[in-house]
């Protein structure tokens, strides 16, 4: 027996011939470098990937990937990545959309195909506004936000890209940060290996539009206290000491501890396994100034993926029906011959 | 025993009929359609040649008894060709007050009317605005031959014993009915019989109920004094071959899935449930042991992405809806069309405008069909003309989208799609593939290195569909403008000014890969009478009438609407007028006069009904005169 040896690929083999065209300085810019650090390291042939995006600053993204790419319309690429894996089961899809593309526009196909459990690895690049139509407010921009069309501030309450895909019953939920590279190169790794949808938030500074909206975030001298690494089986601990944690008080709330005051084993221990997908849900409403935010791998569960199903029912009919004979399709029914 | 339907020769005489068209009409909760159906299918097995017309409300049970839940079926069957469902009514069967008031208009004179008079008690009759009974009105109903038969207290008679509810009983009536109607008629029982037990296999006392008011019925025929003749009509003498049933929807379904086995490809079918072209999902998701995946998607703007998705990913690409759908599809069918992928978009058109009249039918898209998109997004567009044309259109629609690399809109109506006819049942042998090709290699050289363009074109402007998992061809698509041959985005004037021209002329290049327009009739003479889709039937029976009067008079029916056949304007120019009967307000009229400068006239009927025979003739007449 041969095993048919793949080339070795690296990050500059899925670079395109294209001029990357996002403002310099983007946080785009790092996600993509980190992307084609990790499509490399996948096992796969660059053939067998295929990037699916909207419309928005991200949505960029597939020109500038040497694979197969489809940049489509506003909202949709959920769908149309839905339609790829149907057609072509055995390529791997990514779905690049932003936080106005997939939770504004695209909300309904965002849901659907989580809730599907479609193989496919939806990044969303989180900036909380929309940059391509020049700084509008976008559905997680925070209440007060003063943009093109807020003026006076925005008074709609924002979504939680997190609890949206928690409540559409997702299967791997996880977060992470343009600039963190160590850590978001390991997040889109496991969110390809993941079988079904892997959604990821990425917090992305629009450095023109919004700049600074995730310094708390991203500043070397400020993430540390102001982010919980989660790590399964871990305790939730953070702060540049290491010296405070995440314990989950009566009535089901987290609140922040001094590990001086407390037993470890009192701290939340992280379970991203958990069949149960409240304490998920706990950590994606834990919100940044009140709590530090957890970045990480939320969830990551195992349940049928749906474009596997659609292949297994195939074969199962086949196998009842036997591969469909059109002579005897055509004559089904009541048939009368005419001399 | 007590499911014996009479067979046996009655010394009631028998008449011999050419053409005959039955009415069933009753409350939407009646079994009408299923009544109506059976007549068809043992109709078509018997040899007649049969057309018909289900006319039902949008809701599912609108209120009992109200004029508005009337659910009627009518067909037609006819020892000789027929092409409609007719224009009156030989026997009509009224369920209800209600059915009876607002059927009765389409019954012929001394024409055969049964009515189940159990039902007309005052509830119901005040629901159909009758003071009083009808039937007990001398001149209320004269000029009918009426037939008043208790068919409610008759059906439970014959279902006694069985243990039924007497709502169950009383379900079973519709089947007193047919059983009368078939005795009537002389139609053999025995299709419908097998088709229950099939049916209630799992419930075989209701099987047998239903059996029992069938013969309950044909009995009641048989026996009573009502009824002192009945009818044959004949077989028809249709082309040799073996026959079925087929409605639209069903050819659909049939015609994707045989030209995707055909071609050795999936077949991809992604649609949203919509009146009227949900039946093209239902049959489809049947097929799975002919590669045929079906996504139901969560809203037509998905169905129509995933489909753009699927043509991307290398299958054949298919969905389906009516004209709101068609509406929310809009933006991806432009994403489908400027990356050039092979899609087939079917839509059954219905009442509009915005949600209109879902049940019933009309042509009022073909404008929507040719232009509802942003930007100049030409798109092939072909029409069926019957109900077995669906078969053959709907793999002419996806021939034409693989070998031009575009999507194509397949438009069928409410009244083809769930209308039926007989079916002469093709031979796989002579069905033609079609021919898929996907690029293994690069298609370009530069400075001896080798590379994938995804616009470079052939002779007819198509370009390479290269699907994703093929080493080498990797390339991106999408909305924005694109450079040609390379396929990169490009905003420069005289680019988008050279793809604009190009994606049109590659759409009009398809007019060399179609059949020329055929005519019935002479080939030059007073009038042309133009027409295009589901109203192929209502034309030809006129034109036929009015060419057998002796006036000069010939039929054009369009398959083909974008392009049109490349001889299309020859054709119209042979003629002193043109006439466009169509139902809409004018829009096939306003092409053809933009296209030709023919000062063509119109005839629309805006109803959500098909043409009759009858005022097609009038207004042929009417134009010749004038």
């Amino acid at each position: 027996m041969t095993t048919e040896q793949l080339p070795v690929l690296t990050a500059k083999d899925f670079a395109s011939d294209q001029e990357i065209r996002w403002c310099p300085r983007c946080g785009d810019y790092s996600i993509l470098a980190q992307m084609k650090k990790v499509l490399p390291s996948l096992g796969l042939p660059k053939e067998k990937f295929v990037f699916v995006s909207g419309i928005g600053c991200s949505s960029r993204f597939p020109y500038y990937v040497d694979t197969y790419g489809f940049h489509s319309i506003h909202g949709r690429a959920p769908a149309i990545a839905t339609g790829v894996k149907l057609a072509a089961p055995d390529t791997q899809v990514w779905v690049i959309t932003g936080d106005g593309d997939a939770l504004s526009i695209g909300g309904n196909h965002l849901m659907h195909a989580i809730r599907r459990n479609v193989d496919l690895n939806i990044v969303l690049f989180n900036n909380q506004i929309y940059g391509l139509t020049k700084g509008q407010y976008s559905p997680t921009s925070p209440v007060g936000a003063r943009t093109k069309s807020t003026p006076y501030g925005s008074i709609d309450l924002p979504l939680s890209p997190l609890s949206v895909a928690i409540g559409s019953d997702a299967t791997f939920v996880a977060r992470s940060v343009d600039v963190d590279i160590k850590h978001l190169t390991y997040t889109l790794e496991r969110a390809a290996r993941h079988r079904g949808t892997s959604f990821v938030e990425v917090y992305q500074d629009c450095n023109v539009f919004n700049s600074g909206a995730f310094f708390y975030a991203q500043k070397k001298d400020q993430k540390d206290d102001n982010l919980v690494y989660l790590e399964h089986g871990k305790p939730l601990v953070f702060g540049k000491e290491r010296d405070k944690g995440i314990r989950v008080s009566e009535g089901n709330r987290p609140e922040i501890v001094r590990l001086a005051d407390v037993a470890e084993d009192d701290l939340l221990f992280h379970d991203e396994q958990a069949e149960e997908p409240s304490l998920a849900f706990l950590l994606a409403r834990m919100r940044h100034p009140e709590f530090p935010e957890p970045v990480g791998v939320f969830r990551d569960v195992d349940r049928p993926v749906y474009n596997e199903e659609v292949e297994r029912q195939l074969e199962q009919v086949v196998e009842q029906k036997g591969d469909g004979d059109l002579e005897a399709l055509f004559n089904s029914g009541d048939t009368w011959t005419v001399e | 025993m007590a499911t014996d339907v009479a067979t046996e020769p009655s010394d009631k005489p028998v008449e011999e009929l050419e053409t005959v068209v039955v009415r069933f009409c009753g409350d939407s909760g009646d079994g009408m359609q299923l009544a109506g159906t059976q007549f068809t299918n043992v109709s078509a097995v018997f040899g007649n040649d049969v057309s018909t017309l289900p006319d039902f409300p949008a809701e599912i049970r609108a209120p009992q008894g109200s004029l508005s839940g009337v659910s009627g079926f009518q067909v037609s069957f006819s020892s000789e060709d027929i092409f409609t469902p007719g224009d009156e009514v030989d026997t009509l069967v009224a369920m209800n007050p209600a059915a009876l008031k607002t059927n009765v208009k389409d019954l012929k004179r001394g024409g055969t009317l049964i009515v189940n008079e159990d039902a007309f008690d005052k509830g119901n009759l005040t629901k159909a605005g009758y003071e009083s009974n009808p039937l007990e009105e001398e001149d209320e109903l004269a000029g009918y031959s009426v037939h008043k038969v208790p068919m409610t207290r008759l059906t439970r008679d014959s279902v006694e014993g069985l243990g039924l509810s007497q709502r169950e009983a009383d379900r079973c009536k519709n089947f007193f009915a047919l059983g009368l109607v078939y005795w009537l008629y002389e139609r053999d029982p025995k299709p419908t019989q097998e088709w229950l037990k099939a049916k209630f296999a799992k419930k075989p006392e209701i099987a047998e109920a239903n059996m029992r008011a069938l013969a309950g019925g044909s009995n009641y025929g048989f026996s009573t004094e009502q009824f002192a003749v009945h009818y044959s009509v004949p077989p028809a003498q249709l082309a040799p071959g073996k026959y079925r049933k087929i409605t639209g929807n069903e050819a659909v379904a049939m015609g994707f899935a045989a030209a995707a086995k055909l071609s050795g490809k999936q077949l991809v079918y992604a649609g949203y449930p919509i009146t009227p072209a949900s039946d093209i999902l239902h049959e489809l998701s049947k097929l799975k042991h002919f590669g045929v995946k079906t996504f139901q998607a969560e809203d037509e703007i998905a169905a129509m992405s995933a489909a753009v998705g699927a043509a991307f990913g290398g299958q054949l690409a298919v969905t389906a809806s009516s004209g709101p759908g068609i509406c929310l599809k809009g933006e991806a069918m432009g994403l489908g069309m400027i990356t050039e992928l092979p899609i087939v978009i079917v839509d059954v058109q219905r009442g509009g405008p915005s949600t209109g009249l879902p049940t019933k039918t009309e042509q009022s898209d073909l404008l929507l069909a040719m232009f509802g998109r942003n930007g100049e997004s030409p798109m092939p567009v072909v029409a069926a003309a019957t109900p077995g044309d669906c078969f053959a259109m709907a793999q002419e629609a996806l021939r034409i989208a693989v070998e031009h690399m575009t999507p194509v809109i397949l438009l069928t109506d409410g009244y083809i799609a769930n209308g039926a006819e007989p079916w002469r049942i093709p031979n796989v042998s002579d069905l033609v593939p079609i021919k898929v090709e996907h690029p293994t290699e690069p298609n370009w050289e530069e400075d001896g290195e080798r590379s994938f363009m995804p616009y470079k074109r052939d002779e007819n402007l198509v370009r390479p569909w290269a699907v994703p998992g093929t080493p080498g061809l990797e390339h991106r698509v999408g909305g924005l403008e694109k450079k040609d041959v390379t396929g990169n985005v490009e905003y420069s004037p005289a680019n988008h000014h050279h793809m604009t021209k190009t994606r049109a002329r590659k759409v009009a290049l398809i007019a060399d890969d179609i059949p020329e327009q055929d005519v019935h009739g002479p080939e030059s003479g007073d009038l042309l009478v133009l027409s295009w889709g589901g109203t192929f039937g209502s034309v030809r029976t006129a034109v036929r009438k009015a060419i057998a009067k002796g006036q000069s008079v010939a039929h054009a029916h369009l398959r083909y609407l974008s392009p049109f056949p490349r001889n299309l304007g020859d054709v119209v120019a042979s003629y002193e007028k043109v006439l466009i009967p169509e139902l809409n307000n004018g829009q096939l009229r306003l092409v053809v006069r933009s296209e030709f400068l023919v000062d063509a006239i119109a005839f629309n009927k805006i109803a959500g009904k098909p043409f009759l025979v009858s005022e097609l003739n009038e207004r042929i007449d009417e134009v010749l005169n004038a």
